[in-house]
């Protein structure tokens, strides 16, 4: 995989257009500023949160058990997927059992992250993604750029084309209003012919047995009303102890996803209609590995709203395709090297530690913290260039010894001030791609002070 | 009280007038402190890198040059951050302890130890207030726009002390700079346009000279202005506070 700093280095080429990727991913982050300081205790639930969430992570076991028993007793199948490959054939099977050839989706990332739409059109199963975004870049064919807003990346104008020559509508037109009435109406057939809905999970109540999507299109819902099979794809961090725990978080979600209130539809299923059949499939994939890492098992905490994303500065200005992995952002240069460290090593990088994700996070994830800690471990690991690494062997030794310290300086000093300007700017000097050197003085601060105060 | 004075690595070779304006405003105040030669490093830089191995010797010698101090006060945020946060690594002696209690950014030990309410101080300019990261979010100087708590900057309190000063207001008060030490070579790209897009929002708010706690955001900036060939002047708030037209 190419590393991050090369995909960000061509998505900066248009840097007109990476302007307005910041900005609109800028104005969501306003949205979501504006909404937090509307509640006073906002704080306090962030709080909440975090420890509701690190004591179901505690036990998680015994919650998913009990979650698993009371779903059974409301005539719900449950099912246990230990990777993505067991994830797929499961659905899969469901869908053979149920002769279900027609499958609506609504949003999941978990079923990206499985990569579910290949598999299941390699056996002849047609499946349609029904949140407009999914819709868009799976017309595309491409993976989503963002969590929440999986076609960000997207300027009306292209959707229009896109739409124009997949749905028919009229050339040129980029009313937001008429492109989404056209996949509106795309969208109901789809609905209306469908054997099976899969929806993905927000948050899975130990104590019912129930499952909560949360939506701002009713697809979800849509989905699971009309089709004779509903399954919902749940990672096991989903889990909330108890119902009375939902409203901390659903008041979170939205408002750190959007800025809204809420999502306009929270859609509670307990237990299949008359006549239907209803699926859990719950999955790990990773997920009670990177449990068992003290450093990083909080990361488990994340509820996906998206705002660690909205507000990365690195983000806004690469764009989520640059981070290779289904989850961009800061969240996911934390979740994804715990699946492959190699492959993935350049995400810890991609970040200057400025830690506005930490402060925006609903549930209080050290994720800066934790990008420092990948970025030891991948050096210990052997995955830092050689080079870098040697360069910074050489510096410690340096920074530790006042003597070279001084003569190293004094030196470089000399050296920038009497080489010509090619020779300085010459093409290796990466940080004089767009910056200036600062000037080199001819004193240092010690040569100052030995000079003023010592003598 | 015992001070000494940390004058990180990069402010020692490249930019002396932030380590003599740091001293000059110390001892104005009252304070004498003292510079020990033997300094180098926190170990920052390889540590970010995720060398901390490579960083362990810079700790040790830190460690050993300053633990007799009662309080270690340096001219930048970042630094400061790190002996606290990440010298947990170290086995945690008294010495260790003791100064990640007692490593001060400036502008923390102005305000929570001397606790200065007035400055003899003078900058008739119109003035653009980078927050630092690690001392915005780091040491929590300030209040950050992402949290929802009673608005606070140390920063603009010791700013707003100096005669004549005008603080600019910005339309993103505290995004990251860009600089973020190793990134600042190892995403070159990103790290240069987020620095082009905060000094955009400088100039549009018609600032003359940039100010921050930490030279390093200020070094990057800087480069970018002169690139620019932008009459922006960057000067550390030490800088401004011992000004005195
Ligand atoms: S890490 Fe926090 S801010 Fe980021 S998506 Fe997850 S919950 Fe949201």
């Amino acid at each position: 995989m190419k590393a991050h700093p090369i995909k960000a280095a061509a998505f900066l080429q248009n840097e007109a257009r990476a302007d307005w990727h910041d900005e609109s991913l800028w104005f969501v982050r306003a949205k979501r500023d504006k909404a937090a300081h509307e509640i006073p205790e906002w704080e306090q639930l962030r709080e909440l949160a975090s420890q509701i969430k690190d004591h179901t992570l505690s036990r998680l076991d015994d919650y998913l058990e009990d979650f698993e028993r009371h779903a059974l007793e409301n005539g719900v199948q449950v099912h246990w997927a230990e990777d993505a490959a067991a994830h797929n054939r499961i659905i899969q099977s469901i869908l053979k059992k149920h002769r279900a050839r027609r499958v609506v989706k609504s949003k999941s990332m978990l079923t990206e992250e499985c990569q579910l739409n290949a598999y299941l059109e390699q056996h002849d199963i047609e499946v349609v993604d029904t949140d407009l975004g999914e819709r868009i870049i799976q017309m595309r064919g491409e993976p989503p750029s963002h969590i929440v807003m999986p076609a960000i990346h997207l300027k009306k104008e292209e959707v229009g084309q896109l739409f124009h020559e997949q749905l028919r509508t009229e050339k040129g037109a980029t009313d937001p209003k008429y492109l989404t009435e056209a996949a509106r109406q795309h969208l109901r057939h789809s609905f209306l012919k469908a054997d099976a809905a899969i929806t993905g999970v927000n948050f899975a109540i130990a104590e019912t047995g129930g499952v909560v999507v949360c939506t701002n299109e009713g697809n979800a819902d849509m989905g699971t009303h009309l089709a004779r099979v509903q399954i919902h794809c749940m990672g096991i961090e989903k889990i909330i102890p108890q119902t009375k725990h939902l409203g901390v978080f659903t008041r979170l979600l939205a408002r750190s996803a959007t800025g809204q209130p809420s999502t306009i539809y929270t859609s509670h299923y307990h237990r299949p209609r008359p006549g239907a059949a209803m699926h859990i499939v719950i999955v790990d994939n990773g997920r009670s590995k990177q449990l068992s890492r003290p450093d990083f098992r909080n990361s488990l905490k994340c509820i996906r709203c998206g705002a660690c994303i909205n507000t990365c500065p690195i983000y806004r200005r690469s764009g989520g395709h640059s981070y290779g992995s289904t989850v961009p952002g800061p969240i996911g240069s934390i979740l994804t090297p715990g699946l492959d460290l190699k492959k993935y090593s350049s995400l810890p990088f991609a970040s200057t530690l400025c830690g506005s994700c930490s402060d925006v996070c609903p549930v209080k994830i050290d994720i800066h913290e934790q990008l420092y800690r990948w970025r030891q471990i991948i050096t210990r690991e052997g995955h830092l260039p050689r080079t870098k690494k040697w360069v910074m062997k050489i510096a410690g030794s340096i920074l530790s010894r006042p003597g070279w310290y001084e003569q190293a300086g004094k030196t470089a000093r000399r050296l920038l001030r009497g080489l010509p300007r090619i020779l300085v700017y010459a093409p290796l000097n990466i940080w004089g791609k767009g910056r200036e050197l600062p000037p080199p003085p001819r004193q240092s601060f010690r040569e100052w002070y030995r000079k003023n105060r010592e003598e | 009280m015992k001070t000494a004075l940390f004058i990180p690595c990069y402010i020692d070779q490249f930019y002396p007038q932030v380590g003599i304006a740091t001293l000059q405003l110390l001892e104005r105040l009252g304070c004498e402190p003292h510079f020990p030669e033997a300094q180098t490093c926190c170990g920052q830089p390889m540590a970010n890198t995720g060398c901390e191995q490579e960083a362990q010797e810079s700790y040790q010698h830190f460690v050993k040059v300053f633990q007799h101090y009662d309080y270690v006060v340096t001219p930048s945020g970042s630094c400061a951050y790190h002996v606290r946060k990440h010298y947990d690594v170290l086995e945690q002696t008294e010495a260790v302890q003791h100064l990640r209690r007692n490593t001060l950014d400036l502008a923390e030990f102005l305000l929570q130890v001397l606790k200065i309410k007035s400055l003899d101080a003078r900058f008739p300019a119109r003035v653009g207030l980078h927050q630092s990261c690690h001392g915005l979010r780091g040491l929590r100087l300030g209040s950050g726009s992402e949290r929802n708590i009673k608005e606070y900057s140390a920063l603009r309190t010791l700013l707003n002390m100096v005669d004549g000063i005008e603080i600019a207001e910005l339309q993103r008060p505290d995004e990251c700079c860009g600089f973020g030490g190793t990134f600042a070579i190892q995403e070159p790209d990103i790290s240069v346009k987020m620095g082009k897009d905060r000094i955009a929002d400088h100039q549009r708010a018609a600032v003359e000279v940039i100010t921050a706690g930490d030279m390093s955001c200020l070094m990057h900036l800087e480069g970018i202005l002169r690139r620019q060939q932008s009459p922006i002047q960057v000067k550390h708030i030490a800088e401004i506070l011992n000004s005195q037209v």
